[in-house]
């Protein structure tokens, strides 16, 4: 066993070795800075080089690039509010709002830091967790797993706090959006209205973008000024990050060991963790009030789990041959690549290779998150530029992220289509947060509840570790209540009669009452269009609708029983910022991607941001060569419309 | 500023290559015989996969692209551009648009691009008519049980024929689906249980005990299943088999002491495996996976320039070297290249109506699905 250590140890460490894991930490930290890229980019800009390579060598590439994306896409999360990949959609909730306070340096600091320590207790985990991995993994049956995703669900009702129906409602409509596309169990197609683009359902990426990125965008065009809403204190806060994340220590062990361990059941990996861990941390908080609104637990939770479980998601890879991330999916084609085949032959003839994959993990975190520290002071001052110098260049960028999804441009209309959604909920304030969740877990939900009852049966559900998953489940939910119940009468006794009397009444405003008719008014069409699928095929959809109608009724009975105060909320220019972005979309299709987000940002520039002609279009001439950029390195065809191909072939 | 020059100087360079080439081509050009093509092979090549990075048919690409790009006349540049979506259906239907005839467009497909096509599927805009094939290579699979059906593959075989047993698939028209078709024929009652995301994710299921019965390709059994076969933990049940050059199933060269799906069939009937059933089980199979990938053309492309991309990999392929680095990667079969691919490849996409409908019955009273 010692001499295996050791010659991976010594692997490790060869000049060949660590040369590559740089280039492909460097590489990866690319590839993460930019939204929408993320690992399979990232993969597929390293495959072409890969056959032929010296295994090892190779493996160190692959994994500095595997293990620095959950650590760079950080930087648009916090900074742009922008969901870099699927690993950092709870980031960017507390993340950004920092940014907006003028913490932008201390989130990322402390988000970079606790990345960095959680991966390296997800490779220390790993290192005695792969010999004895095989049985604890496969103890995990399709009923357990349906129960993390319900774990998942249940976050739904920590994360709404005081709109529980609107949060479930969110939920609801989330479950049925990810029901778009083939049913698992009958491979049916639902709700996909005679829209090809439909048939595989919404791409996660364009969802966490048009649901948090555009309604950000919009929002803070309409404010005008910088991102930083408070004057920005960046070597300060650069410290105190640093140092939250010496207080928090115990989160981020939890959150890391949460992280590896839930990354190596196959089939959940990245999309229930980060959920998970944000609820862990608002439910173990005394003080939540914070939380949404920029609490830097909320930063650091999320963030020392993500790469713990890029660490934890190579178990099932490596041992198994199922990957539990997308990423994790690239990097078995370039172990197949390489000409290692994954199975029991990683643990009883390649070891060596193993440990060697997971201490370059390791070591690739160390080197990826304290690079990207060193890069978290001077790119932090992003946020004190105003934003309207650069919207356009973050429109462009969350377009071509969107586009990275399939490549057609459904997905840019998709983009609108659920930015239009994600603008409504954030002026009424119902949760953003519910709604992805609903939509991410929806596939797992069903497939692998549809899964235990035909393994199962019945007996699905009494195996104990389901049981145990369930009570986890309760405890989420109900702790949280009856500690709050006991707090309120312990204050009630102290205080006095007068404080019981607070519950503040519910909220109403124009939106809320559109929503109210848009919701009911999707619960009947799709109702109507799964009406004629089979029983096993559309009890999902089926469900899903009876989830969003109930919470709309109960929230519209809860406004008629106690009188709601009425508020207002702002939607005239939101609305006009909208039509603004279809028109983009349009003149896209029109004249040519490059073409349309060249001059779109050549006259924002000149026009709304009022920069000096030459600053605008240089940054407007950094666009073209972005985009051309991408085209080449990543063999990609945008729209073409009129134009560009005349201009750039 | 360095990297300019450094650039320049690479160009230089190059140029001086470049000319040292030509001469030296136009030397070896006054000697070698004349194979000389009318039409040139394209510089650049755009090899369409319809499938995303990492995925079994891309690296099944990534292996071969520089073998062939090495052996092309000119090495030309092969660009691998990833189209996913609708399990193939997207890329190969752009493909069928926007491909150009002049040999500088491949395609490579899969079983998943096959079946769709074969099952007339609504969204399918592709034929398979259209195209010509240059190479393609074939594939095999086993079907394996629980010990506790049975420790033999006799044992396993008669408990299998007498209760219900599960078996983890993707879906009703994946690439299970022949191994749906013969098992229904040996007259098991396979209850299938779909959603899987993959075939290692319906290994799982059976290596968690959830599933009786499993099947996996010739690489995933051979890494995967074997241990477990070592172990007392699995039983082999039969292959399918592999097509030999007239078109008939034999014993798959990867396992050659285990029965074929025909071979079993035989024993238990008496009689040789027949009928709408075994039509569709034959045409399924066959392009599933005895022609499993394949690297296509659009059927205009000039007749001198497919021949030379077949001639150039009937080339690579008889060498040690690629015999060598294909073991790992497609196990040990031959590619099939050239007309004999293509008359499989008609032979397994001409299914008549009457299996057709057969197959259509079949998937719904089975397996409750549509087609």
């Amino acid at each position: 066993m010692l001499d295996i250590f050791l010659s991976s140890l010594g692997q490790l460490f060869t000049f060949s070795h660590l040369l590559f894991m740089v280039l492909g930490v460097l590489v990866g930290l690319v590839v993460g800075i930019i939204p929408g890229l993320g690992g399979i980019a990232g993969m597929s800009l390293l495959l072409p080089f890969l056959y032929g390579m010296e295994p090892t060598v190779a493996l160190g590439m692959l994994m500095g690039l595997v293990a620095v994306i959950p650590t760079g896409d950080t930087f648009a999360s916090v900074l742009l509010g922008i969901p870099g990949s699927s690993a950092s959609q709870a980031t960017v909730i507390d993340g950004f709002s920092l940014a907006k306070r003028g913490q932008a340096a201390r989130a990322l600091s402390s988000a970079f830091l606790s990345s960095m320590i959680g991966g390296l207790i997800g490779a220390i985990v790993l290192t005695g967790f792969i010999l004895i991995a095989r049985p604890l993994v496969l103890s995990f049956s399709s009923s357990e797993l349906f129960m993390l995703t319900l774990l998942g669900l249940s976050m739904v009702a920590v994360l709404s706090g005081r709109d529980l129906f609107k949060g479930l409602a969110a939920c609801g409509l989330g479950l049925l959006v990810g029901a778009i596309g083939m049913a698992p169990a009958t491979g049916e197609f639902r709700m996909n209205f005679g829209l090809g683009y439909l048939y595989d359902g919404l791409p996660l990426v364009v969802v966490g973008l048009g649901i948090f990125a555009l309604p950000e965008i919009v929002d803070l065009l309409v404010k005008r000024g910088a991102i930083a809403e408070e004057p920005c204190k960046l070597g300060e806060g650069w410290r105190q990050g640093i140092r939250d994340v010496r207080e928090q220590r115990g989160l981020v062990a939890r959150c890391a060991a949460i992280g590896s361990l839930i990354g190596t059941i196959p089939g959940l990996a990245g999309s229930v963790v980060d959920w998970l861990t944000y609820g862990h941390a608002v439910q173990s908080a005394k003080d939540k009030s914070q939380f949404g609104k920029g609490d830097i637990r909320g930063v650091i939770a999320p963030e020392s789990a993500n790469n713990a479980c890029a660490c934890g998601a190579m178990v099932p890879t490596l041992l198994f041959g199922v990957p539990g991330s997308g990423t994790a999916a690239v990097f078995l084609g370039g172990l197949l690549l390489l000409g290692l085949q994954p199975g029991v032959g990683m643990i009883e003839t390649h070891l060596d290779l193993t440990y060697t994959i997971i201490w370059s993990l390791a070591l690739a975190n160390i080197l990826g998150a304290a690079l990207c520290l060193v890069l978290a002071r001077p790119v932090a001052s992003l946020t004190r530029v105003p934003f309207a110098t650069l919207a356009p260049l973050i429109t462009v960028l969350i377009m071509f992220a969107a586009f990275q999804a399939t490549r057609s441009t459904g997905d840019l209309l998709a983009l609108g289509a659920v930015g239009i959604l994600g603008v409504l909920f954030k002026q009424a304030n119902w949760s953003r947060p519910a709604f992805l969740i609903g939509f991410v877990l929806a596939p797992g939900a069903e497939g692998y509840f549809y899964q235990a009852v035909q393994f199962q049966g019945t007996d699905a559900f009494m195996r104990p570790g389901v049981l145990i998953i369930g009570a986890l489940i309760l405890a989420a939910m109900f702790i949280p209540m009856i500690t709050a119940a006991w707090r309120k009468r312990r204050e009630a006794v102290s205080v006095g009669a007068a404080a019981t009397q607070k519950a503040e009444p519910p909220t109403l405003g124009v939106i809320d009452v559109v929503l109210f008719a848009a919701l009911l008014g999707t619960a009947v069409v799709a109702w109507v269009d799964v009406a004629d699928l089979t029983l096993i095929g559309g009890i999902m959809p089926r469900l899903a609708i009876v989830i969003l109608a109930l919470s709309c009724l109960a929230e519209i009975i809860r406004c008629v029983i106690r009188r709601p105060r009425w508020e207002h909320q702002a939607i005239g220019l939101q609305g006009l910022w909208l039509v603004g972005f279809f028109a983009l979309i349009g003149a896209m299709l029109l004249l040519g991607f490059i073409t349309a987000a060249t001059l779109f940002c050549l006259v924002f520039l000149l026009a709304i941001a009022r920069l000096k002609p030459w600053v605008a279009a240089v940054m407007a001439l950094g666009v073209t060569v972005f985009l051309v950029g991408m085209a080449e390195f990543l063999t990609l065809t945008y729209p073409s419309g009129l134009i560009d191909p005349w201009l750039f072939g | 500023m360095i990297q300019k020059t450094a650039v320049s100087h690479l160009s230089l360079g190059r140029l001086k290559n470049a000319a040292l080439l030509g001469i030296a081509i136009t030397g070896l050009g006054l000697t070698s015989s004349v194979q000389a093509q009318d039409v040139e092979v394209p510089g650049n090549i755009k090899w369409t996969i319809p499938f995303g990075v990492g995925g079994g048919t891309d690296v099944w690409a990534r292996f071969f692209s520089p073998w062939l790009s090495k052996s092309l006349p000119g090495e030309p540049t092969i660009m691998i551009d990833n189209v996913p979506g609708g399990g193939s259906i997207n890329g190969a239907n752009l493909f069928a648009v926007r491909a150009k005839s002049d040999g500088s467009d491949w395609l490579g497909t899969s079983a998943s691009t096959q079946y769709p096509a074969m099952l007339n599927d609504p969204r399918v805009r592709y034929d398979y008519s259209d195209w010509t094939p240059i190479l393609a290579t074939p594939t095999g699979g086993v079907v394996y049980a629980q010990p506790s059906l049975g420790e033999t593959a006799d044992k396993a075989l008669d408990a299998l024929l007498q209760q219900p047993v599960k078996l983890a698939a993707q879906n009703p028209t994946g690439l299970e689906l022949p191994v749906l078709i013969a098992l229904d024929m040996l007259g098991a009652d396979v209850q299938a249980v779909f959603g899987m995301r993959s075939r290692g994710e319906g290994r799982l299921a059976f290596e968690r005990g959830e599933a009786d019965i499993d099947f996996q390709t010739t690489s995933a059994y051979l890494s995967n299943v074997e241990p477990l076969v070592d172990a007392g933990k699995a039983v082999p049940l039969f292959s399918l088999g592999a097509l030999n050059d007239e078109g008939k199933i034999v014993r798959d060269p990867a396992f050659p002491e285990l029965p074929t799906f025909n071979e079993v069939y035989q024993a238990r009937h008496g009689e040789a495996p027949s009928g709408n059933a075994y039509e569709a089980f034959r045409k399924f199979f066959a392009s599933g996976y005895s022609l499993q990938k394949l690297i296509m053309v659009p059927k205009d492309t000039p007749q001198a320039l497919i021949d030379t991309y077949r001639q150039t990999a009937r080339d690579f392929v008889g060498t040690e070297a690629f015999k060598e680095a294909a073991a790992a990667q497609l196990g040990p079969y031959t590619p099939v290249i050239g007309d004999a691919a293509q008359r499989h490849l008609d032979d397994a996409m001409s299914i008549d109506d009457a299996t057709r409908d057969w197959l259509a019955d079949w998937l719904e009273s089975e397996h409750g699905a549509k087609i």
